[in-house]
């Protein structure tokens, strides 16, 4: 990357990330993100009466969060730029249309790591309380970083698909919602009545939940990482062609 | 300099620009004229590179809008319809992004915000969020962000639209100033502007460029082009005394006004008669003037292919 296309990425990342904090969505997501977050690994996961030291209870609802609380973010990326029409500035300034759509999506992850990175009392909680093993912590918050970054990429594509964000955030949730069960029995009944077992295999293979249990083992397998990796990858680049096709709309 | 080329567009069946060329050098502004959803804006989208063109070329000071879009964005300041721009960033805020992503830094950063903000007289408002501005703002804001950068070419789409006379009146003195060296374009359907800011006009309607010419010209292809009007007390006789001048084709009455009008036959002059005339008679006069021609009218006749229906009752008499 040269200088002036990271400058320009940068650019576009300091002023999205910005817009977050301009408006009470910043603070209404953090306050949601880590009340739920709470509710769920004391009350509903038990963290206490379990009697373990380890963050299973918080880990474990985190697909179930990122499914409501990703689309939030992800609706406005692309959909608000078309509705106000400074998509038309955006796109005419002198950026790779890439430079647009990633600086975008960085500042939303970015802006979600936060989030995440404010729950830390709970990984200081549960230290304090026993000895648990620190490393597979460490890969769950990664892991569920990387899922969380997949949802995103997942809404970057939907948000840009509609000028209306409410149809962004209902597309995305349903679409992060396919993902995340993608090798559950709802999901994969369906398409093992008429699919070829290896393409049921295949969807199988795509689903949230089985990558982000993996690393959530404690075991950081590069194949898990990657596949997060490359499904980032491949919705930005969707959003890039969608971008393309609908700005003129 | 920007330089189109049988430039077009297709949505589907609907053809949205159909084959425009011209050219346009630095120190010229063109005027972009026509009726609404002639076309206008669309061209200027694709030059500015935020829509690609069907078929034809576009050339930025000799960049290619497709095959080299960020060398043609370098080059040019744009202020799309509306002027868009995001509301919840304060105007300091918004110029320093555009700034940022243009490549500007340092002290030359500091000095072109400074300068713009001069300019556009930004200063009360820079703290405040772009949103809460009036309409009036929120356009020189965007005119601000479209020159922060010093750009060789500007492409301004409705710079004025929603202004008040005053600040109308600004950006037009802006565009003049700024005319010197550059190459501008700018849209509009107010037809005293392009009177004001526009060394030459383009008519364009269904997509087609159907006049390409200096204000005055077009002026001249009025049929008021030479014509004489005046106010009088009595109107009846100077009626009279204006349809014994040999070289008057026609006369008109505006009720609205109370003017007369006398219209030359074609090449002739008929102010020097029309005075003579009047003051031989004893009819009292006052505005006796000549006049260049009126653009409002050679708009409708070139972009209604005839002139006649549009003309309200009572304007002809």
């Amino acid at each position: 990357m040269s200088g002036s296309s990271f400058n320009g990425t940068l650019a576009v990342f300091k002023r999205e990330f910005a817009s977050y904090f301009a408006t009470p969505v910043a603070y209404v997501f953090i306050v949601i993100f880590l009340l739920l977050a709470g509710v769920f690994t004391f009350y509903i996961g038990q963290f206490y009466e379990r009697g373990q030291a380890d963050l299973f209870p918080f880990f474990n609802f985190h697909p179930w969060l990122y499914l409501f609380l990703v689309p939030a973010v992800a609706m406005r990326l692309w959909s608000e730029e078309r509705k106000s029409g400074t998509i038309e500035l955006l796109l005419t300034l002198p950026l790779t249309m890439w430079q647009a759509v990633l600086g975008k999506f960085l500042a939303a992850w970015a802006f979600i790591g936060i989030a995440l990175a404010l729950t830390f009392p709970v990984w200081i909680t549960v230290n304090y309380l026993g000895a648990p093993d620190n490393g597979v912590i460490f890969a769950c918050y990664l892991g569920s970083f990387l899922m969380a970054g997949a949802f995103l990429a997942i809404g970057s594509c939907l948000s840009a698909c509609t000028r209306n964000q409410v149809v962004a955030f209902i597309l995305t949730v349903v679409v992060c919602f396919l993902f995340l069960l993608a090798g559950f029995p709802l999901v994969l009944n369906f398409f093992s009545a008429w699919a070829p077992q290896e393409l049921v295999d295949a969807i199988s293979g795509l689903s949230f939940l089985q990558h982000f249990a993996a690393i959530a083992k404690g075991v950081i397998d590069m194949r898990d990482i990657v596949y997060f990796l490359l499904a980032i990858a491949f919705w930005l680049y969707a959003s890039a062609v969608v971008i393309d096709l609908k700005k003129a709309d | 300099m920007i330089e189109t080329s049988n430039l077009a567009k297709y949505y589907g069946d609907l053809v949205a620009v159909d084959g425009v060329s011209f050219k346009v050098e630095p120190g010229q502004v063109l005027g972009f004229l026509g009726p609404n959803g002639a076309g206008k804006s669309t061209t200027m989208k694709m030059i500015a590179g935020f829509l690609a063109p069907t078929s034809g070329t576009a050339k930025v000071c000799g960049h290619d809008v497709v095959e080299a879009p960020l060398e043609a964005k370098r080059m040019l300041g744009y202020l799309p319809e509306g002027a868009p721009s995001y509301g919840e960033m304060t105007a300091r805020h918004f110029l320093e992004f555009v700034a940022d992503v243009r490549g500007l830094a340092g002290a030359r950063r500091a000095q072109r915000i400074e300068e713009v903000i001069e300019r556009l007289h930004l200063h009360k408002v820079l703290e405040q969020s772009i949103e809460t501005l009036s309409k009036g703002f929120k356009r020189r804001v965007g005119l601000a962000q479209a020159l922060v950068h010093d750009p060789a070419v500007l492409i301004l789409d409705e710079p004025t639209d929603g202004l008040d006379p005053n600040q109308k009146f600004e950006v037009r003195s802006l565009i003049n100033n700024l005319a010197k060296d550059k190459t501008i374009v700018v849209s509009t359907h107010i037809l005293e502007e392009v009177q004001a800011v526009c060394s030459r006009a383009v008519i364009i309607a269904r997509g087609k460029i159907l006049a390409d010419a200096t204000p005055a010209e077009l002026e001249s292809r009025s049929r008021y082009h030479q014509a004489v009007s005046l106010t009088t007390s009595n109107v009846p006789a100077a009626r009279d005394a204006l349809s014994r001048v040999a070289d008057v084709a026609a006369i008109e009455f505006d009720a609205h006004t109370h003017r007369l009008t006398a219209i030359p036959k074609p090449g002739r002059q008929i102010f020097v008669p029309i005075n003579d005339a009047l003051k031989a008679q004893g009819i009292a006069f006052s505005e006796l003037q000549l006049e260049s021609g009126r653009m409002d009218e050679v708009f409708r006749t070139i972009t209604h292919g005839d002139l006649g229906e549009d003309v309200p009752e009572g304007a002809r008499a």
